[in-house]
């Protein structure tokens, strides 16, 4: 097990003034990253000079503090554009992944006829999920789950077997929020295609750890959200591809979306503005746009090569007393996080007596209900999600932790 | 939705006495647990945030509860408090049983609850208020 070298955690970790408070009387270890992640110094800093210097609408106000927000406000686009190696009129800024995933299954469930095939995976989040089944209920289409393996990996023979000639959608989850599961979307991306169907990405726990190409991957859609990557809450992404984004109908208007308005007609602004309807979250994006350069000068590359050191090394930690684990054995497949279960200790009892040390981790179903009862069999897990400001040592802290735990729950 | 009660120290989050023998004894054998066939009372509930179910059974004979019993799982709080609570109802007359409050369950604990552990604590007083309801409508 080699330690990726071209990380400075330490010095990475005074980005983050967050991880000098105390809690409980303890230093913050902070393991909840698939929830959210913590925001460093330049993106909030990039979101008060907002506020305290050039506070202003976009695309409406023509003087200099006006004319400055809508620069920066469309540069954030051009830089998450580059990121994904995608163009600018190919980003939409929303809420988070969760619109995102409603605004597409909105639109394009649209022209859909009963008996059409959506087909997800059985690790889904809920906001991949849910959206699709009410509105499968809706217009009487069918929903259908690619199966996990015993591995927790996506079943591909099961894929090849239920994307058919009647599938139109393919929605499936990039990274498991449950299972670190890094899935090949690649190769789903290709049978969608061949048979015709449209292929979106849930990439909200993937673009945080892993380098992302649209282009690569061809997929016709990807979403995420800001704050799973170190951005503000409140601001995600929807990428769609230019010629499916010019088809589309706008999901919601009003101002911003608009160009030319009567009182019989409308129609509609160019790209990306056309699904940005109303006075967006300006600060939210120019942090967004902040977060890119953070994560850049960081590098995606780097931050996976040590998150599969710190994983690797976790999993072996937790291993060693004895606690079931949720993951796939291949190390270059998952993603940071390691979900677990103590005979013995239900998850939020767990997660109440590390929360003594100040250390945060997540307990419960973690947003996948069906994933985690049906498929897992579990009642509730506990769920440590890393991210490159942690360290072994803080591994070491979670450990002794649970042996606490065990000890009073007299577990051996 | 839980509220903040005036009496409640809101920035109390220690809960060190919160894992105190008894309530670890009641989680790891819990009282009642089992099923009632034949129940006036038949209620589930389920705690979204953590996961908890608890589903209850409460036999009533002439305005008593003759047998009371749980089913279910959660976390050590939710799980002693219903397991106390079931021991309790034996006995009551119906009228008892649907005047229980939140006081009683947090007596019969033992410990003060933060916020948080609010949830856990009183899932099992929510699924008895809810059952009582079902069974006052069938009326």
């Amino acid at each position: 097990m080699k330690q990726a070298k071209m990380l400075d955690v330490g010095k990475l970790r005074e980005d983050f003034s967050i991880l000098n408070k105390k809690i409980n009387g303890k230093n913050l270890i902070y393991l909840d990253n698939g929830a959210t992640s913590l925001t460093p110094e330049s993106v909030i800093g990039a979101m008060n000079e907002y506020y305290g210097e050039y506070n202003a609408n976009v695309h409406r106000s023509i003087h200099s503090i006006g004319e400055r927000a809508t620069i920066e406000y469309e540069k954030a686009h051009e830089k998450v554009a580059r990121f994904i190696n995608a163009e600018f009129e190919e980003i939409i800024f929303t809420r988070g992944t969760t619109e995102s995933l409603n605004t597409l299954a909105y639109c394009l469930t649209k022209k859909l006829k009963g008996g059409d095939v959506i087909v997800l995976s059985e690790m889904e989040h809920h906001s991949n999920l849910v959206p699709w089944q009410q509105l499968a209920k809706e217009k009487n289409l069918i929903v259908k789950y690619i199966k996990i393996n015993e591995n927790f990996e996506l079943d591909l023979e099961h894929a090849k077997k239920i994307i058919d000639e009647k599938t139109k959608i393919v929605s499936v989850t990039h990274v498991s929020n449950v299972l670190g599961t890094i899935n090949d979307v690649k190769e789903i991306c290709k049978l969608a295609h061949s048979n015709k169907a449209i292929f979106i990405v849930d990439s909200a726990q993937g673009i945080p750890h892993i380098s992302v190409d649209v282009k690569d991957i061809d997929c016709d859609f990807l979403c995420f959200s800001g704050h799973k990557m170190l951005g503000p809450t409140g601001i995600g992404v929807l990428y769609g591809k230019k010629e499916l984004l010019e088809k589309l109908d706008p999901f919601l208007f009003g101002g911003e979306m608009i160009k030319e308005v009567n009182f019989e007609n409308s129609k509609w602004n160019d790209l990306p503005w056309k699904f940005e309807a109303g006075t967006p979250n300006i600060a939210g994006g120019i942090g967004l746009g902040a977060t890119i350069d953070y994560l850049n000068k960081v590098g995606i590359k780097n931050i996976k090569e040590y998150q599969e050191y710190l994983t690797e090394y976790g999993i072996k930690r937790l291993n060693e007393i004895g606690v079931k684990i949720y993951c796939s054995k291949n190390p270059k497949n998952r993603s940071g996080v390691i979900t677990f279960k103590i005979n013995g200790i239900h998850a939020h009892d767990v997660v109440a007596l590390l929360d003594r040390d100040g250390i945060a981790i997540r307990g419960g179903h973690m947003c996948a209900m069906p994933l985690v009862t049906k498929v897992l069999n579990e009642n509730s897990l506990c769920r440590a999600s890393l991210y490159f400001y942690n360290t072994p040592g803080e591994i070491d802290k979670l450990v002794e932790g649970i042996k606490k735990a065990k000890e009073i729950f007299h577990v051996i | 939705m839980t509220k903040f009660d005036d009496n409640m120290d809101p920035n109390w989050t220690g809960d060190e006495e919160v894992y105190r023998e008894n309530i670890i004894d009641h989680f790891k054998n819990p009282r009642n647990f089992g099923e009632i066939v034949e129940a006036e009372i038949k209620h589930s509930e389920l705690n979204s945030v953590c996961g908890d179910i608890i589903r209850l059974f409460v036999k009533l004979k002439d305005g008593k509860v003759i047998d009371a019993k749980f089913k279910g799982n959660g976390c050590a709080i939710s799980i002693a408090a219903t397991s106390m609570m079931t021991d309790a109802l034996k006995g009551k007359t119906f009228e008892e049983i649907k005047n229980l409050s939140k006081e009683d369950i947090f007596e019969m604990l033992g410990i003060k609850l933060g916020i948080v552990r609010m949830k856990c604590g009183l899932l099992c007083l929510n699924t008895l208020m809810n059952g009582i309801k079902t069974l006052e409508e069938k009326k």
